[in-house]
């Protein structure tokens, strides 16, 4: 099924992706001609079939409920484009 | 003296071993080949200090019988792993400058093995692509010339910095892919999700291998499609690539999908015999309109094994052809998931903007490239509300009915599987995909089925197309038995004959 144009819209919301105006019906036909290449799964009987969670069979690991690491703040702020006082410096958040 | 780039990394390692060569001669020959292939543009970051630093304490290691198993060789890594202090960017400018405080599992455990690492390797931006020409890098050229072009040809064209004309080495691990086979490092780490370590190879006539799902770490890997995603080499021959697997690959507690399972010795299955092996030819990857080369490449793989004493049947996978759009909607939502942490806040890219909310907006669509950004708007799309049942579930029962058509050809008695492994030969830069994204996504055809089932599959070279220019067959396997593939695959390749990589035209 194609999308239309404020459903372009709403996709770059959710994405949190600007696009301009002027880019949005391109992009509406990638994303027409990407959902129409899938339509071809439409037509195969999933009646019974339970999806994928993992595709080799594991069990999920544990391991003791320890601290086994930390006190690296300087490391996990290095890359920053900005902090203050060990923090993330952000534009304001909330009105 | 030998060009000691035209050592295969096992030659290398036993004449590094014997003495007969150190690790600083053979990194700096490494070194000068990498400046002078810069018109290729396969490296984003070349670590020269670093890796003569490294060929040093392997020298030493060496001298005192030390050595481990890739001691002293110089290897490249694809720019997705996490490499110390090290550019890291998956080749995208969302993450611009971003030098990580930590190392991957992956590449701990090749520097653990005593490898030099000669630099990172060029790829299509967060994996995504076939052709290495959505990198925020600019292209990467194939060594391989189009048909009938001259030195000189290729030469002009690799000064232009969108090296149209000249061939794709494929994607994403194009980077790689190209500078093994252009000799410019002995081996190279890649990463395969559709198929990144496989087509590639295919298309410059070299070695790579997918392990199954959980075979290698995830650990440090800048994720594409975290169910999809693993860890491989490409190398020039069968034996190299089991060597590195070996290293590359094993147990590790920071990623819980990692199999705690110990590592086999793959080299030792390289040259095991294949008689008595079951192989199984699926009759669904006959594509229509086919080419007959293609064909005449699988058939003659075929007749190969045979030769060798393994038995070929014909095996049924009938819900291949789902397996590529499946993987279109499952691929690109994990994605949007794994990528929404690209966000200007705690490294990378920041755009400024009044609010947070303009922040994220804004960095995303100047960081992200255009493949990234249709990749993500699907993502998020198919796993929308009102839509997550119709396309994500759908897709994701539909890739349980792939993977069980894989184990019912294994309960069959097959031990692995051969196909071909791309549809065609390399294409050239800037030929594909403009105008419908769709057509550069039918490259994957014969490889995600491998990914969306998370077992092993191996391509080695096995001819040339018409026009000279290399093709591959591959092997899929059962999980974990990625030693059958290497058995097989050393039988292709002393089948077929080594593949005679091109000598450099770009210098």
């Amino acid at each position: 099924m194609p999308v239309d144009l404020n459903t372009v819209r709403r996709i770059a919301h959710l994405a949190r992706i600007a696009v301009s105006e002027a880019e949005t019906p391109h992009l509406q036909d990638e994303i027409n001609a990407i959902l129409k290449f899938v339509e071809a799964l439409d037509t195969v009987d999933i009646d019974g079939v339970e999806p994928m969670t993992s595709v080799i069979p594991m069990r999920l690991p544990m391991r003791e409920d320890v601290v086994a690491d930390g006190d690296i703040a300087p490391l996990v702020l290095a890359n920053a484009p900005l902090t203050e006082d060990g923090f993330f410096v952000v534009p304001k958040v909330i009105e | 003296m030998t060009d000691l780039t035209s050592l295969t990394l096992a030659e290398a390692r036993d004449r590094l071993k014997h003495r007969a060569i150190s690790s600083v001669e053979i990194t700096k020959a490494h070194l000068e080949a990498i400046e002078r292939a810069k018109g290729l543009n396969t490296f984003v970051a070349i670590t020269a200090d670093k890796a003569l630093q490294m060929a040093e304490v392997s020298d030493a290691r060496l001298a005192t019988k030390e050595a481990g198993p890739l001691e002293g060789l110089p290897i490249g890594v694809k720019d997705l792993y996490a490499t110390e202090g090290i550019h890291t960017q998956a080749c995208s400018h969302i993450l611009d400058g971003f030098k990580p405080r930590y190392e991957s599992t992956v590449t701990a455990n090749l520097w653990r093995d005593g490898a030099v690492m000669l630099g990172k390797l060029n790829m299509d931006e967060f994996a995504m692509g076939s052709s290495n020409e959505t990198s925020y890098y600019g292209p990467v050229a194939s060594p391989w010339l189009p048909p009938n072009w001259s030195r000189d040809r290729g030469r002009t064209a690799a000064l232009s910095s969108d090296k149209r004309g000249l061939l794709t080495p494929g994607g994403s691990s194009g980077g790689s892919s190209s500078a093994v086979a252009a000799r410019l490092c002995l081996a190279a780490t890649a990463s395969d999700t559709g198929g990144s370590i496989r087509q590639p190879a295919a298309f410059t006539g070299i070695v790579g291998v997918k392990p199954t799902y959980g075979r290698c770490s995830r650990y440090g890997m800048v994720a594409f499609a975290s169910s999809l995603d693993q860890a491989g080499p490409l190398a020039r021959t069968v034996r190299d690539a089991a060597i590195m697997l070996r290293s590359m690959a094993g147990p590790d507690p920071k990623d819980s999908t990692c199999s705690p399972t110990a590592v086999p010795d793959y080299e030792a299955a390289v040259g095991r015999s294949v008689r008595g092996m079951k192989i199984g030819v699926p009759k669904e990857y006959r594509l229509e309109g086919m080419s007959s080369e293609i064909d005449a490449l699988w058939a003659g793989g075929a007749e190969w094994l045979r030769t060798a004493g393994a038995t070929v049947v014909e095996v049924s996978l009938p819900h291949t052809p789902y397996a590529l759009p499946a993987y279109y909607i499952v691929a690109p939502a994990e994605a949007s998931s794994n990528l929404a942490r690209y966000d200007g806040v705690r490294y990378g890219l920041r755009e400024p903007g009044a609010d947070i909310t303009e922040l994220y907006e804004k960095t995303r669509a100047t960081g992200f490239g255009t493949e990234v950004r249709r990749r993500l708007m699907i993502g998020t799309y198919v796993l929308s509300a009102g839509y997550y049942d119709a396309y994500y579930v759908r897709a994701q029962k539909i890739r349980t009915l792939i993977k069980r058509d894989f184990e019912r050809a294994f309960a069959d008695g097959v031990d692995a599987i051969l196909t071909p492994a791309t549809p065609s030969a390399a294409f050239g830069i800037g030929e594909k995909g403009s105008d419908n994204p769709v057509e550069m996504y039918l490259n994957d055809v014969f490889t995600v089925t491998v990914n969306m089932a998370g077992l092993p599959g191996l391509v080695a070279p096995a001819g040339l197309s018409s026009d000279g220019l290399p093709l591959g067959l591959q092997l899929i396997g059962r999980p974990f038995d990625e030693e059958t593939l290497f058995a097989l695959g050393e039988t292709i390749e002393q089948s077929a004959g080594r593949m005679t990589l091109p000598e450099p035209w770009w210098v």
